[in-house]
Formats: C-alpha cells, structure tokens, sequence
C-alpha cells in the first residue's frame, strides 16, 4: 500500500530545515507522496524510517526476471484483480518442459523445435518464453548435460526442475552466465536450496500445498536474504488453481500480505484449458508438457488478449500500407486502425497475390462496424484519408473499395469524393481474393 | 503461521431463471434448467451460494446451414438435415438445451416463413424433451414474422426466445408473455446498455425472472477481451446490488469461435497454427472456458466434442465435497 503524504510526514525528522530543497518537511512528505521526489535528498531521515519508507513504496507482488543467455522474462509487480480497472501488465511465461531422462539428443531436438517456434498475431510475433529443464534421473551428470544440450540451440530463460540442492548446483553450473529460476524450495530441502540460489543469485521458486507454509517458508528465506522468490502452491485442478490463485492474489493486493506477495508458478501438464484459466486467472509462470502448435497458438493468444491495456486498443498507424507492390493501375481498398481488422484484411490481400493500395483511416482502434456505429468510420472521415494521403496521385483510375459492412456508405462516399467510383467489397476479407478476381480488370 | 483466506462479502445475488416446462407445469418438457442464483464470483463457491451449475446448450438449425466449417458437417453428419434429428443427436451429445436458430432463407432459397418456423419448433418439441431456445436470424422485421408463430406454437413450455435487441425487441417481448415464455436480451458489449435493455423489458411487464441477458461476446482473438471485461465488470455489479444487472448471463463462444478462419478453415493458413482439427475445438473450448470464468450462466456450442470438453471444465471447477 502506498502511503500518504501525511503518513510519510509522519516518518521524517520534522524539523523543516530545508535541506533537501523543499521549505518544509510536509512540502517534502507531499512530492514523496506523489512520486516527484526522492527519499535520499532529506540527509536526516533515520534508518528505521527509511526501511518503513522502503517496504511501503514495494509493489504487493515482487516483480521476479528471468534471464537466458539472450532475453528475458519479467513476471509479477500486477496491482489489480480485474483487468478493467486497470491493466494486467506482465504476461505470464510459457515454459514447455523438457525431461533428462529422454537423453540429450531428444531434449536437444524438443528444445530445438519449440525454440523455433514463432507465430504472428496481429503483427505481434508470439512463442514460448523458455524451458523448464527437469532433473529426473536424480543424477547431477545427466542433469547438466541436459540443460547443456538445452542451452546449445536455444537462448531463452531456463527453469531448473531440480529437487535437491546438488541437482539444482549442477543444472546452475550449465547455466552459469543467465538467470534461470530454480524450482523448489521445500519444507525439508530450503536451507541447501537457498545457499545454491544465493550462489548463484538465481530467483528460487517454493513449492507446498500449505499456504501457511508458502508464507513460513517465504518469511524464512527471506530473513535469509533471498527475496526473488516464486511460489508453487500445487494447484492441480481447475477449481484449486481458481481458489488458491485468486487468495494469493487478494492476499498480496487487498492485505498487503508481504509473505505471499510473488508471482505463481503452475503446472498444468497437457490440460489446455487448465492452462488457460492460469492465463486469465493470475498465474506468472506456466508449464506445459507438451509441444502442439494448435494448442500453444490458442493459449499465446489468448495471453496476448487478456494482457491488452483495456484502455487502449491494438492499433495500427492509419496511412496508405503497399500490399504486394502495386502500381497505378492497382486496387484501393479501405479499411479501419484496428489491429485485428487490419492484419485480417492485409494478410488476405497479400495471400491472394494482388497487388493493392489499402488505406487504414484513423479510426480510433475500432472494427469497421464499431467504428460506424460510433461515428469514427464516416464518409467524411474516409474522404479525408483519400485526401490527406494523395491516393488519387498513386493511381491513375479513381475506384474506391470499401467493406460490405459499410455498403451504406457508398452515396455519401461519392458526394464527398467527387469523380470517384465506389465499389462495395464484400463483408468478410476471406472473400476479398475471389472478389477482386471477379470485379477488377487489371 | 496461520493465512486467514480473505472473504468478500457480496450484498446481492444473481436471479434465477428456469428454462422449459414439465406436464406437471403445463408443458411437455421431461426436464426444466435453472440458472443462475450465485452470490458469488464464478466457481468460488467458499464464499457464497452457487446452486446451479452453468447450463451447456448445442446450436440446432432449422435447416442445414450454408456456411458452417468442414469439421462441423463431419461432426453432425446427416443428422443435420433434419432439424429434429439434429436435436435428438444434440441430446445424445449432452446438451442441457436446445438453442434453435431460424435461418433467414428455406434450402431453395426463397425467405424463411412463420409456418415453417410453426413447423420446425413442433417437429423440435417432439424430437427432445429438453427445453429450448427459439431465435430470429436476427434482421428485425423476419425475426418478428418467424418468432410470432414460433411462439404460439410452444405455448407453455417456457423457451427462451430470441434476439431482443434495443431496434427490436417489442414483438418479441409480447409475444413471450401471451404465450408464457422467456426473453434473450442482447446488447452490444457495454455495462450500461444491458442494464437499459433489461429495464425496457421490465417495463413492458416482463417478470424480470423470464430475462436471460446476452452482453454479446467475440471470439478468441477477435475482441474476447472487452466481452470478458463487460462480464465481469456486469458480475461484480450484479454482487453489489445494481438490481438491473442480476439476470443471468447468456453468450455464445460457438457462433463466435467458429467464424473465424482459426477454426474455420484449414487450408491457407501458416503452418505454425498448428493442426486443423485440434486447433479449431481448442479455439471453441478455449474462448468458452474464459467465458465461464467471467460469470456465463449459459454458453452455447456447435460442436458436440466442445460440449464434452466444457463439461468436464465444470466438473472441474466444483469445489470438492
Ligand atoms: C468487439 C466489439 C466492440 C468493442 C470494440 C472493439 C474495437 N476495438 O473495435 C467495444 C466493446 C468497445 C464495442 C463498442 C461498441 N460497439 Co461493438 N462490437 C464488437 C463486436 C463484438 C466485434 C467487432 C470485431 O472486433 N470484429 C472483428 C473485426 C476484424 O471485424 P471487422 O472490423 O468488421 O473486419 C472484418 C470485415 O469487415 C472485413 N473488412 C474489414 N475491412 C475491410 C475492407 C474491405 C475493403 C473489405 C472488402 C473487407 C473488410 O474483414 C474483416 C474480417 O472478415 C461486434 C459484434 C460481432 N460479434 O461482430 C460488435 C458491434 C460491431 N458493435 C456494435 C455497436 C453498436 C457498438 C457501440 C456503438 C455500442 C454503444 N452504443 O456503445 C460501441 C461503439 C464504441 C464507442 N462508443 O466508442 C454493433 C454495430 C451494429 C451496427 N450494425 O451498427 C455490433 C455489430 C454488435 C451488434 N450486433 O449490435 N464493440
Ligand atoms: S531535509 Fe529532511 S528534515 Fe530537512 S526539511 Fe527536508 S525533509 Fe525535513
């Protein structure tokens, strides 16, 4: 909880001697309050004060980084419960298990696979965010021979799925140089487990069905001086993780509960719609067993969805987009910002082979129909984006397409640009293709 | 050290609403479905009531449609070309309701009449004994035509009928409470909107235990994260006593899922999506699966394997005993 400026005044010197630039200790207390000064220009503050000042400005979920050998992830540091009322900020890392014992040449060619896996949403390239390495042999050699044959095809922050605190040294020594997340901490094993990840200064992630125990566990280690922590709460079934996910998070955000304030580390095997209730519900990592791309793209999606800013839509730059270099004789289309609307139009265009000009109006983010209905996809603002960017200099005839969502437009359209033609598209842009071969002679 | 879980504490709770009727309240229906009553957010069940379990219903069409993805005609099969076949086969499937919806044209082209509608809703109410849902093709003047009918035909059996929107929604409305039934209201995606809709409703004379709202929903990818936002922004007011906000929540994570060219179609599109069939019910389940975690009481399907996966979802979701 942040404080006030009047529970801050109360945690300094109050003696007003002007030191730190500000003619009073409340003038001071107020820009603390409001972010626009920093604690360290008052010389008088005491040490217990400035603890107090310290764990109060500390966001109710540790922000926790993970680092490969090229890229990061950072998880946690969210402050609300519904995305409405603000944001969700650090999406949650996908991870996909890999498993010692499958040798190092399977693992290397799993992680191989799953590296190069990239998709495009919305102009948004999505994949995995790393591997989870897990030492079931038991055996140190094996162990670090396969986060080894991870590490040579694959730059991505590493979990290291190591029971014991000799696994966990091993699996750190092949990953010596990044940042991965060693899993778990338990009640019998976190003394050895907190000196491997002190060693390496790796975040430690703790696992136990208890919340009682999280907490006791967290409150120790962090006497101990680690405080990149993660908690594993075990959750193996939907109602569980609902539960148990959405305490953890009122725990840290409405109580303040500092012992249980880090991100949440899950694993829902091959239960994908598991893995997506995590995604809306509150998790900050997420393993999954198994490498399908269907499957994988539907929860990158969905992450990608969920985490968008509520108060601002995905938009693209409104402007004239080449499609397949077109020349003068090409077609013009035209069409909304908004992400989606855009990339489903231009993906289409681009796959059909023509060659087009596609006007993307300043639409404020909104699908053709929203933004009609709202007044922001009119003729007058259509004419004025034929205007402002000079189609009419590109090409040498004057037709306009618009979608078949708007066919209403077209008179209005006409009034306001003078000699052009306005050809209605049809509603969906998978037909866009079969349309253009069919009206436009080239 | 003891972790006290944190209880909300909700002022209010959500109406019930009970769909179909049996012999015994003057319908033929071998089963009724009640939604609704939670006085809690979704599945946290340790903090308030939850007695119904959201209900689980299958698209039915009065005819084979024209536009529907491969994957479903291969799921349906013949059973498709009849709607009471269909039905039965929904039934079979586990579906808790039948969500009939009118095409705007007959199979040879020619528009949809109110005594085919009269016709398709008898051979329906035969073929099933669940209750059901009877909706327009939603363009305002054939929905009034085929509704009208449709309603007086089932009589007594308390469907849900459908769509209300704000241009229409007074036929409908009339024709529901002459002939006993329910309404679906349907707005677009906006907290104020189905509350103002819910209250013109009202305002006709509707009980308000007859009014199942629909806030409208997008598909995964297509905008399903302002249809999640309007759930659970409308839930949580629901909880705290905005009175217009407490009916039921209907959406329709089928029609929407399988619009898009994800599940759709499975040529032409980059290969890193992955397989076709999987990755289309993962886009159906997965688009009704957030749905349910932000407060749909009734979700409609298209495919019979999504239903099944969705029920296990709920099964899921049930506290332990
Ligand atoms: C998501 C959504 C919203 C979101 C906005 C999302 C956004 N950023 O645009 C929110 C919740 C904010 C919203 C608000 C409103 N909405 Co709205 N919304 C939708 C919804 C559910 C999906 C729209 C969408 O994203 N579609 C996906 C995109 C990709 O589709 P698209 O832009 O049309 O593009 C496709 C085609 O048009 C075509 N295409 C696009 N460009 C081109 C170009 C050419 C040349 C061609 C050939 C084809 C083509 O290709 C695309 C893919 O096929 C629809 C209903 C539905 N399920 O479709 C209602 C809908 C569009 N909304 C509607 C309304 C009324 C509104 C509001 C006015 C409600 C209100 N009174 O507040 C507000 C307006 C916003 C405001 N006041 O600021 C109505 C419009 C009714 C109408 N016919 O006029 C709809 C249809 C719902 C309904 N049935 O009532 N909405
Ligand atoms: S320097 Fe410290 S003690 Fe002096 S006025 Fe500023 S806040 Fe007060």
């Amino acid at each position: 909880m942040p404080l006030t400026g009047l529970e801050i005044y109360k945690l300094l010197p109050q003696t007003n001697c002007k030191e730190c630039g500000y003619p009073t200790c409340l003038a001071f207390a107020m820009k603390l309050a409001a972010k626009q000064a920093e604690l360290k220009a008052c010389p008088y503050v005491t040490d217990e004060s400035k603890s107090k000042l310290e764990a109060a400005s500390a966001p109710p979920i540790r922000l926790i980084e993970l680092a490969g050998a090229d890229g990061s992830i950072q998880v946690g540091n969210e402050t609300v419960l519904f995305r409405h009322e603000k944001t969700f900020y650090h999406r949650p890392g996908l991870f996909l298990r890999l498993t010692d014992t499958d040798g190092v040449n399977e693992v290397k060619r799993k992680a191989a696979e799953a590296e190069g896996y990239r998709a495009d949403y919305v102009g948004i390239a999505l994949g995995l965010d790393g591997f989870a390495v897990e030492a079931k042999s038991g055996d140190p050699a094996a162990f670090k021979a396969a986060v080894e044959a991870v590490q040579s095809v694959s730059t991505k922050p590493l979990i290291l799925l190591a029971g014991t605190a000799d696994l966990a040294k091993a699996g750190l020594e092949a990953a010596a140089g990044t940042r991965p997340l060693i899993h778990a901490a338990d009640r019998d094993n976190w003394q050895a487990m907190a000196e491997a990840a002190k060693a390496a200064k790796a975040p430690l992630a703790i696992r136990s069905d208890s919340l009682d125990e999280l907490a006791e566990l967290t409150s120790s280690l962090a006497q101990a001086g680690l405080e990149d922590l993660v908690l594993d709460p075990g959750v193996d079934t939907l109602y569980k993780s609902l539960f148990t996910l959405t305490s953890l998070r009122r725990l840290a955000l409405k109580k303040s509960f500092r012992s249980l304030g880090y991100p949440i580390i899950t694993f829902p095997g091959n239960d994908t719609l598991l893995a997506a209730e995590q995604i809306a519900k509150y998790a900050g990592m997420i393993v999954v067993d198994t490498f399908d791309p269907a499957l994988l793209y539907a929860l990158l999606v969905l992450r990608q969805n969920i985490y968008t800013d509520p108060q601002k839509p995905i938009q693209v730059q409104p402007g004239v987009y080449e499609i397949n270099t077109p020349d003068k004789t090409a077609p013009v289309l035209v069409t909304t910002n908004f992400s989606i609307t855009y990339f489903a139009v231009a993906n289409e265009v681009e796959g059909s082979g023509w060659p087009a000009w596609l006007v993307v109006t300043d639409a404020e983010g909104m699908s053709v129909l929203t933004a009609w209905a709202a007044g922001k996809f009119d003729a007058e603002r259509i004419a004025k984006a034929v205007k402002t960017h000079n189609i009419g200099e590109k090409v040498e005839h004057q037709k306009l397409i618009i979608p078949g969502q708007v066919a209403v437009l077209s008179g209005e359209l006409e009034e306001e640009l003078p000699g052009w033609q306005i050809m209605v598209g049809p509603r969906e842009a998978v037909d866009i293709g079969s349309y253009l071969k069919a009206m436009w002679q080239r | 050290m003891t972790v006290e879980i944190p209880i909300e504490k909700w002022a209010a709770k959500v109406r019930e609403v009970t769909l179909g009727a049996t012999a015994a309240q003057g319908g033929t229906r071998t089963r009724t479905v009640t939604v609704g009553g939670e006085g809690t957010l979704p599945f946290l069940s340790h903090e308030g009531s939850l007695p119904h379990s959201p209900a689980l219903a299958l698209e039915v069409r009065d005819r084979k449609p024209d536009d529907w993805s491969p994957l479903l005609y291969r799921a349906w099969g013949e059973a498709m070309d009849d709607p009471g076949d269909w039905a039965k086969a929904a039934e079979a499937a586990g579906a808790d309701l039948i969500y009939l919806v009118f095409s705007s044209t007959m199979a040879d082209g020619r528009p949809n009449t109110g005594e085919n509608a009269r016709s398709v809703v008898r051979k329906v109410l035969g073929a099933t004994g669940l209750p059901l849902a009877v909706i327009g093709p939603g363009q305002a003047e054939l929905d009034n035509e085929l509704i009208v009918p449709a309603a007086e035909e089932a009589k007594g059996e308390r469907v849900m009928l459908g769509i209300c929107e704000d241009k229409n929604y007074r036929t409908i409305v009339a024709s529901a409470m002459a002939n006993d039934h329910l309404v679906q209201s349907k707005t677009p995606m906006d907290v104020n909107l189905s509350k103002q809709l819910v209250i013109l409703i009202h305002d006709m004379g509707m009980p308000l235990e007859r009014i199942i709202m629909d806030p409208t929903t997008g598909a995964l990818g297509y905008g399903i994260e302002y249809g999640y936002s309007v759930m659970e922004r409308l839930r949580l007011a629901a909880l705290q006593g905005d009175t217009m906000t407490q009916q039921p929540m209907l959406v329709n994570p089928g029609e929407e899922a399988w619009k898009v060219k994800e599940s759709k179609v499975g040529e032409g599109v980059p290969a890193v999506w992955g397989d076709w069939e999987r990755r289309a019910l993962a886009w159906e389940s997965v688009t009704a699966t957030t749905l349910l975690l932000s407060g749909a009481d009734v979700l409609i399907l298209r495919h019979p394997e999504t239903l099944k996966r969705i029920r296990s979802v709920l099964d899921g979701l049930r506290a332990p005993a």
